[in-house]
This record gives structure tokens, sequence and C-alpha cells, in this order.
């Protein structure tokens, strides 16, 4: 095989796609490349499970139907999944103690899916436990060659945060171990590991993706993505993880497939982009808000319009959201009971006991804290003041949106008010990683698409994404966008130096 | 701590409203947690101070508005799939119980439960 | 039913309520609930088989178990049968209707919560209506829900640890709850009776108590008259209708007892233990009222269209109310026969087919509840395999009417009849739906079979009066001191005499005609 010009690791999803496809590299020797890749960057914890035969035996299994002619879209295409997704092949543990060494029986419809396109698997990814949390600090597993947990590390400054839940998926793409990497999304798990790892990410419309397989966090709220160096690389992805899953999923809307890619190249000409004031007050950062104005000036080079708009109440979205998650955490979690599956404690002196040692022993402090809350907004006396109330307001979120989009086609602000913050900052501070969420939680309580698009860096080096929220179902105008905007800037191209090329 | 833009205007952050230790053993026992003394008082500060942040929310005017039960419900309504009667899940008991703590003829073993 | 609203309703019946009810001056109040297994293939929310009797969770899938990753998908069969319960109960149907996750931790449920319905159930209001002592009684209901059934743990195997099968966990239940309507244990049976005679006669379950299908919940307190409703104490698990009545008497009983004593009652979960034929308080489980109810998220609301529950309509077979009724107008029969042989819906089609096949209505139900019942029971039949279908019961009945054989001789027949079936001498049964279309063709047959043994054990009954005079005579000369007995105005010597008769013409002699002819002999 000849040796392309460029490394593997620099190729784009669809260029490394192409080269598999056209027989240049074999997607034997691809995953051989990246799993070394992996193992060198093993610093970074960004892998909680990988085993090498395992991802061999898929590479020849591509390789043998490209020889064949029956190739999918993906094949040979090494990526990993964050270890919400189940899988048959590897562990699941959802960051947790409680599902050390879990084996399912059955894969998540997004791992299927993306399997079935001849997609192969690296590994599973770290992540926040049970996807509760904004750093990828909040891990329970010892990522591979650890052995004890530990942050997950972000490649532009090893000291910072990746961003959370969906760290270590972020970390994966941004220091070059694969081309693209799956994350899920409750309030942002997607999108502000992607601002802050410099890489793409998005969060496709609620239903749109099946939640069949993936451990359950919030379930009006959880939804799967893709993050990867460019939005066509996501939009290719997306198209393949969206899509009905009706005889297993009672959420997933019923609307056919779609190709993301469609749209890519159309002129933004005309587009207007709606600004909420509230997105931009006092508590952003200086160098968060002149790299997103720098990016709207940008947008209006490319034939857009700014529009002000209002999202009134944003700042209730952090109570809201932080009531109505933990809330139905609270239940999704109490399957977490030491009989079944999962963690049993070693002593207990009967089924009670029982039952209370092996959640305590299990769950991590966030979880503890999230399992608490929501327990208390849903007890007697208290769901008509906190979870009801929270429902409500939802629904006025959401109507505010709507009302904003009779007046703009896109709303675009910050992903998150700052960079990524040092590793241990904000640990002992959940209400400060709460609040950290003020501009991801709208999209996420409408269940409406969001992106992030990496815009800039700030003096020290940490990237600032760009977040597009479209109205439903918009994902394709919110690809597009972001696809212009990459034509036109190279922020999504630089290289963190912290890693090895 | 830098708080976002409109949460220091004009409310009171400490409000009648508090949790109490009681309420964070009643809470304990209802999601099966064990929490010794230190953790549990952490974990009512750590609530309560999360709970002055709800106090706004609790504030608002929703009168007239339901609940949003499926956040597409926005713009669409959204009604419940129904499957027909079919069986199609076989036997696969050895796969399921993999991962199980206990098991012994094929039951899940569990400390003797009382009536 | 909100706690004010129960107490104006307790005070309204209470006007109602005979003093021969009263036990001890107090007045009994229950309320049930009933938990029916529906009768789908599959589970309420997966895909597994929801049949009894599988090795341990080999019926139980991810979904089931609550694996990570699983949601749940509803079966439409589920709905359905709720629907047809909503009308058979004349109750509302929710056009809309929730579903809550219930919120406690126990072995036997796999998620740690239930997926039930809470503020909004899919059948709302209703009532059933039965016969109680020859008196029409209804008891309304507040509401009927879908839930999934738990798992089943088994205590008994193990020292010190129970085994716990999940085959049942996901099986289909509708959890009918009715007013505090019953004012005695034996109204609260024949409501549950009626009940399970309802959801049989519908279809949408079995019924199979044993099996667990069909379980009983009562909500038992006393009061005096007038005064305001007791607290209640739930007695649960009451899987047979023997046991039921019991637990109630001994439960209400205590009460009074315990109120006498001067204790106040304090609401209670209790079992009935057949073996001490009391009833027990259970271990209580703290935190029972906290469970935390709200709207799943991972099931969007359930619709019912008018156009759905049109169809299912359209669907039903008559309801038992309504065929009782139509037994007693068109068929002549008493409300008591009506209500035996409306008992099952299979009953209920046998008799009509004899009847269609010419059988006469009030001989037919005596012989169904009778003989036809008798040998069913004896060898655990059903009464669709029943080897002597409709039409033949029905010539049966047909000669006895004309005279051809007496009633006694009758009995001899049918037994033949049976034997020779079923031991496959005469291969004449068939299914009754079959018949039923064929009845013609067979009626013949019937006929002709009937007549054969008739003639084969000679067993005709003698018409002629002439050969029947002779025997008399005969008898009466034989039996003097029974005769002057009679004339002395004993009855009972003309009995005998007519059993001396019987016994001479070896059962074939007409009973009525007899007794015509020894009256005149002797008058």
């Amino acid at each position: 095989m000849t040796r392309p010009d460029t490394d593997l690791h620099d190729l784009s999803l669809v260029a490394l796609a192409e080269q598999i496809r056209q027989r240049k590299v074999s997607a034997h020797e691809t995953a051989q490349h990246f799993l070394a890749r992996a193992k060198a960057h093993d610093a970074l914890g960004a892998f909680v499970a990988r085993d090498e035969a395992v991802t061999l035996a898929q590479a020849r299994a591509a390789d043998e139907r490209l020889a064949k002619g029956s190739a999918g879209a993906l094949e040979g295409v090494p990526l990993a999944h964050k270890d919400i997704f189940v899988t048959r092949d590897f562990a699941s543990t959802a960051g947790s103690r409680m599902l050390h060494d879990y084996r399912s029986p059955f894969d998540a419809t997004v791992v299927t899916r993306l399997a079935e396109q001849g997609a192969v698997t690296l590994g599973k990814l770290n992540c926040d436990e049970f996807a509760m949390g904004s750093a990828n600090e909040n891990s329970a597993v010892a990522a591979v060659g650890h052995d004890k947990p530990q942050p997950v590390r972000n490649p532009w400054n090893m000291d910072h945060i990746p961003g959370g839940s969906s760290g270590a998926s972020a970390v994966a793409v941004a220091a070059r171990l694969m081309p693209a990497s799956t994350g899920t999304d409750t309030g942002g798990s997607i999108r502000q590991p992607a601002s802050f790892c410099g890489v793409t990410g998005i969060k496709p419309t609620y239903g749109r993706a099946s939640r069949y397989g993936m451990i359950a966090f919030a379930s009006s709220l959880d939804q799967a993505g893709p993050m990867a160096r460019s939005a066509e690389d996501c939009a290719v992805l997306l198209s393949h993880m969206c899509g009905p899953d009706l005889d297993r999923d009672s959420t997933s809307l019923d609307l056919p497939a779609e190709d993301y890619t469609r749209s890519l190249g159309d002129s933004l000409k005309g587009l207007r982009i709606g600004v909420p004031a509230e997105f931009f007050g006092a508590g952003v950062s200086d160098e968060v808000r002149a790299a997103v104005d720098a990016a709207l000036a940008q947008y209006e080079k490319l034939g857009a319009v700014r529009v002000p708009v209002s999202l009134p109440r944003t700042e209730l979205s952090i109570p809201v959201y932080y009531i109505i998650a933990p809330a139905e955490a609270s239940s999704n979690l109490s399957r977490f009971d030491g009989v079944k599956f999962g963690h049993r404690a070693a002593q207990y002196t009967d089924l009670a006991d029982m039952y209370r040692k092996t959640r305590s022993e299990g769950f991590g402090d966030e979880v503890k804290r999230r399992i608490m809350m929501g327990t208390y907004v849903l007890s007697h006396g208290y769901y008509d003041a906190y979870y009801l109330q929270a429902q409500k307001i939802r629904r006025m979120l959401s109507d505010d949106f709507q009302q904003a989009f009779q007046d703009c086609d896109v709303i675009a602000g910050p992903v998150a008010p700052s960079v990524a913050w040092r590793i241990g900052e904000k640990s002992e501070d959940p209400l400060a990683n709460y609040l950290a969420d003020i501009f991801t939680l709208p999209a996420s309580l409408a269940g409406l698409p969001g992106m992030s698009v990496p815009a800039g860096f700030d003096a020290a080096g940490l990237p600032i994404g760009l977040q597009l929220i479209g109205n439903y179902l918009q994902e394709s105008r919110l690809l597009n966008m972001a696809h212009q905007f990459q034509l036109t800037t190279d922020f999504h191209t630089r290289k963190p130096q912290g890693i090895r090329t | 701590m830098r708080l976002p833009a409109g949460f220091d205007a004009g409310f009171p952050l400490k409000t009648a409203m508090s949790l109490t230790s009681s309420d964070i053993s009643r809470i304990a026992t209802l999601a099966r947690l064990e929490l010794d003394p230190t953790a549990s008082e952490r974990m009512l500060r750590q609530l309560n101070s999360f709970f002055d942040v709800v106090q706004q929310m609790r504030a608002v005017d929703t009168t007239g508005i339901e609940p949003l039960e499926h956040p597409f419900a926005t713009i669409r309504d959204i009604a419940l799939r129904l499957r027909e009667d079919t069986v199609s899940e076989s036997d696969n008991r050895e796969a399921n119980q993999r991962s199980a703590p206990a098991v012994e003829s094929g039951l899940f073993l569990v400390p003797k439960v009382i009536e | 039913m909100s706690a004010q609203k129960e107490q104006e309703h307790g005070a309204a019946v209470t006007a109602a309520t005979p003093k021969a009810l009263l036990v001890r001056g107090y007045e009994v109040v229950i309320g049930f609930e009933t938990h029916a297994q529906l009768s789908t293939q599959s589970k309420i929310f997966s895909r597994a088989s929801t049949a009894f009797g599988a090795a341990p969770n080999t019926q139980a899938c991810a979904v089931d178990l609550a694996l990570p990753g699983t949601l749940p998908v509803m079966n439409k069969g589920a709905v359905e049968r709720a629907i047809r319960l909503g009308l058979a109960v004349n109750a509302h149907i929710a056009d809309k209707s929730i579903f809550a996750r219930k919120n406690y931790f126990y072995p036997d449920l796999p998620k740690g919560y239930q997926i039930s319905q809470f503020e909004i159930p899919v059948v709302q209001g209703g009532d059933v209506q039965f016969m109680l002592d020859g008196e029409p009684r209804s008891v309304r209901l507040v509401r009927a829900h879908l839930e999934e059934d738990a798992g089943k743990s088994l205590h008994e195997d193990f020292i010190g640890q129970t085994g716990i099968d999940l085959n049942r966990a996901g099986t289909p239940l509708l959890e009918i709850v009715t007013e505090p309507d019953m004012r005695s244990s034996a109204e609260a049976v024949a409501y549950a009776r009626a009940l399970h005679g309802l959801v049989t006669w519908i279809g949408i379950c079995d019924g199979n108590m044993q099996e667990g299908s069909f379980r009983c919940d009562a909500n038992v307190s006393v009061r005096k008259p007038g005064a305001p409703l007791g607290t209640r104490r739930e007695i649960k698990n009451l899987n047979s209708f023997k046991f039921m009545q019991q637990a109630m008497d001994y439960e209400v009983r205590w009460q009074i007892e315990q109120i006498e004593d001067g204790h106040a009652i304090e609401q209670a979960t209790v079992l009935f233990d057949p073996a001490t034929g009391e009833t027990r308080a259970m271990r209580t489980k703290e935190d029972a009222a906290d469970y935390r109810y709200f709207p799943d998220p991972d099931l969007p609301p359930l619709m019912i269209a008018q156009s759905w529950i049109d169809e299912v309509r359209a669907a039903m077979p008559e309801l038992p109310q309504a065929l009782r009724a139509r037994l007693v107008s068109e068929h002549g029969l008493s409300e008591y026969d009506a209500s035996i042989l409306t008992q099952s819906k299979a009953t209920a089609q046998y008799f009509l087919d004899a009847v269609a096949a010419g059988g006469q209505p009030k001989l037919l139900c005596n012989w169904i509840t009778g003989e036809l019942s008798r040998r069913l029971n004896q060898e655990e039949l059903t009464i669709e395999s029943s080897p002597i279908p409709p039409a033949k019961l029905a010539w049966l009945v047909k000669l006895i009417e004309i005279g051809t054989v007496s009633n006694n001789a009758a009995k001899t027949v049918f037994n033949t009849l049976w034997t020779r079936t079923t031991s496959g001498v005469a291969n004449l049964v068939a299914p009754m739906a079959q018949l039923t279309a064929t009845a013609t063709v067979h009626n013949d047959a019937h006929k002709r079979e009937i007549l054969a043994i008739v003639e084969e054990l000679g067993l005709g009954q003698m018409n002629d009066s002439s050969a029947l005079e002779a025997i008399i005579a005969d008898v009466v000369v034989a039996n003097a001191k029974s005769v002057e007995e009679f004339r002395q105005g004993k009855d009972k010597a003309f009995n005998a005499l007519v059993g001396q008769i019987m016994k001479a013409s070896r059962g074939k002699a007409n009973p009525a005609q007899v007794n015509e002819l020894l009256r005149k002999k002797l008058a």
C-alpha cells in the first residue's frame, strides 16, 4: 500500500473514508495506526476500554467487504463511543463504579447503525459519571494506562479540563486519536466540550437519534450526537446516527433519516442570525465575547444578517434544568440496586443494607447529589412547587424560542461564558459548574438542535466555540452555516501543541 | 465565582424555604443512599446553595401553562406509538445474567425478603 | 376519591344500609382493588412472552430486566383490552391518558419504579352489576388503569436468601378500583365473582386465580352508622373466593374488637393466612406513601380515538347482563337460571346452540347445570370440550319432552353417550362451532344415535297404558300393606308404591302416567 501524503490522523473523516474506499490504505492498517496513537496518548485519559483483537477483527471484516464491493458509507473508518452507549464488544461503565466491567448483551442503536455502515470501534471513551458533569472530572473509572480514576485532560493544555460530560469524546478528536467520536448531550455535554477542545459537535433535535442503548441520565433531554473536526464530517456521521427507531424507543421521532450533507454548500445570503441579548451579559468573559463577535462579523461577510432577539428566561434555564434532569435521573438510576447487574456491596446485613451500601459505594458524589436533588423535588409536598413548576417554565422557554424564530432563522452566541478552566478549579463547587451551563441549557430544555463551531482562541491558546441553535429539525441548516464558516476560517484545523504529531 | 448576568439582580439569596438535616435524612432513605454525618452536612450545604438559585423559579407566574411532556410537543402533538402484540424475544438468560452479582438456578439471589 | 367525597358518599349510603347487615352494630365498608393480568401474548412494554410456567428468567428480556439503555414500547393489545373493559362497565374511556412512574425499591421491581398510571387513567368511572341474594346490586368503579406486573420472589428454596424470577415482570395488568360501596363480605365476594366473570367473558383475562391472573385487595373498615368512615386496612392478595370472605369476616371482627377495646385502627397492609384463618399486618414498608409519581418521560401520552373505541365496541360479544335479560324474556328462564348459565361465555353459548337445535330451554338448563356440569367437573373438562355437543343434548331433551324416555332413563343414555364418545367408539365429537354451523346435517345423526342406544339398552319409556295398568295391578296386589297405609292417609306409602311400579317396569314407566293411573286405581 502506498503511504498517503498526509498522516492518516490528519485526514478528515470524509477524506479517510475515501482513502479506504479506494483501497489506498487498508482498514486494518488504519486501525493499527489509530490504536498506536491512542496508546501513545494514554496520558490524556480519554479511553476507558480498548481491545486490539476486537478492533482488528472488525477492521479485517471491513477489508473483506471492501474487497467484495459491499462496503458501507463509513467502511473501515475508526471511531470510539462515549461510554454511555452500551456495546457488546466492550464493557460499558457510564464512567461509574456501579457498572464496573458491565457487559451489555445488546448494542445501542446508534452503535449498530454506525457499525452497519462499516465503522470500526477503537474502544470506549471516558465521561463524567452517568453523564453528570461539565468537566469530565467526575469519572470513577480508571482510563486505559492508569490504575485509578483521573480527570481527563485537555490536549490544548493538559492542566485544564476538556469540558463534560463528553469530555473524552472531544479530547479524542482534538488530539487526533480518531477522525470522529460519538457523544451525548443532555444539558450541553457535546457542545461545551467541543467548544473547550476546539472541535465541532452537534446535538440534534430531541428524538432524532435513538436513545435505545444510551444509559439513561435525563430521559426528556438526552440526545446522541457526533464530534469531529469539521461540520462536513459531523454531517456525514449524523446522517447515519439519526433516524427513527420506532420498535425500541417511544420518544424517537417518526421521520425518515436525512442526508445532512445535502445543504452544506448553500449560500448564507440573507440568513437571519438572531443574537439574544441575554447571551452576552456581564458574566461572559471578554475573550469569549470577542471571538463570538468576530465570528458574527464573519457571517455578515458571508451574507448573513444579525437580528437582535430576546430569550428573556435564559437564567431560569438553570433552576429549571437542575430540577428536571436530576428528577428524571433519580428515577432512572433506581435500577442500580445490586440485584440484576452491576456493583453489589461485599458486606451487608440485610436487603435494606445491601441497597444502601451498594448505591453509596457505586455512585460518586455528583451523582449522589443529583439523586438527592431529584428525589427531593419529586417527593410528597414538593412536586407541584418544583417539578411541575419547572416543566411549565420549560414550556414557556420553548415558546420563547418559537417567538424568537419568528424574527430569525438561527440563533447564535457563546457556548459557555468562559474557556476551559483549570483541573480542580471548580471541582469543589458544584454550583459553579451548574451556572456555567447557562447558554447550552435552553436549547436542551426546548429540544432544539445545537452546534458548537470552533471560533477562536484566548490569549493562552484555549479554544472558544460559537454556538448555533436552530429550530426543530434544522440540523442541515446549522451544518451548512458551520461549513461555510469553516471554508473561510481555520480555527477548526489547528492542532493542539500537547499532542504528538 | 462570577455569576452570569441577572443573578445578582434584586432577589434575596437567603430564603425561608431551606432544607434541614431531617430532610436530608428522609431523602437519603427514599433514595437508598447512606450518608455519614460529614457527608450529610456537606450535602445539606450544597443542596441549600443550589436551592437558593431555585427560589427565583418558584416565583414565576405559570397560571394556565401546561407542563411540557415531550420537547417536540411545542410544535407538534406527540402520541404514544403502539406496537402489535407479538412475541419476538426468546430465552437469552445466559447473556442477560452475565453481569449478575448472584445467580443460582437461573434466579437472581438477594438477602432474604421479609414480608 | 378525595377523602371528603368519601365521607359524603359514605354518609349518603348509610341511609340505605339495612340493619341486618350490621355486625355487632357496626357498618362494614369495603372497597376492592383488583389486578387482572391481561391475556396478551407479549408483555406490556417488551416483546417477551407472558406464558405461564417457564423456567426462571427465560422470559425476561433486556427491557424486563431494566438493563442499562433499555426503553419501554407499548403493546397495542393491552390498550385494546382496557378499552374492552371500559365499554363493558359503561365507563368513560379517556381520549388522552398518561403513564407515570411509581418509584419504590423492591427486588422484584427491576427498574426501581413501576410504570403505571396516576393522575389520568385510561378508564374512568363505570360500574359492575350483579345479583346478591336475589337482589340486583351495583358497585361503582373509580377507575381502571394499565400498569406492569412485578416479578416473583421465591423464599422457600434458599437459606437466608430469596430467589427473584422476573418472568412475570412486565406482564400487563389492569388495576380496577371500586368506590367503597360494599357493605358486607358477601357482597364483596359477589362483586369479585361478577368482575371475574366479566373479564373472562369479554376475553381480556384468563381468570386463572391459581396462576395469579386475577388478584384482589380488599380495603376494609368499620364504623357506627352515620359516623364518618373508619380507618381502613388493606387485605392484600386474596386469590380465591373461598378465602376472600373468610379473610374479610375475620378482619371485620378484629377491627370491631380493637375498637371496643379502646384501640384506634391504624392504617396497615395485611395478609390473610389460610392456615390460621387470620389477617396479620405486613412488616410496614417505610415511606410507604411517597412514590414520587411523575409522568414517565419515556412514554408520550396515550391517545385513543373515538373511531378505535367504536371498532372495539362493534367487535364486543353480547355482555352477560344483556344476555341474562334476554334469557329471561325470550326463553322464559328464571333470573337465577339465567345467572347460572351466564357464569361463563362458553356455557351460555352451549345453551344457545342447544336451544337453536330445538331443545326446550328449561329442560336444557336443568341438564346443563345438572348432569353435564357434574360430569365435566368430574373429568376436569371444559364445556368447550364436552363429548356431548349442544345439538346432541338438544335431541336427548327433545326425546324426554315427547316421552320417548323418562328423565331417569335419559341419564343412562347420557352416560352411555359420554362413555362411548370418550372411548372413541362413536367419533361424533366435533368442535362446537363446527356443529353449530352444520347442526341440521348432524341432527339426524344425533337422533339416530340416541334412539339406537335407547333400543339397545331397552330404555324406551313405556307409554302403553294397558301394559302399565297390568304392572300396577300386580304391584297393588303384592303390596297390600302399603295400599292400606295410603288409605289411612300416609302419603309416603303412595311413593313406595310408585317406587315398586317403576322397579317392576325397569324404569321405563312414564312417572306422570304412573301417578295418574295409580291414583285412579286406589281411588
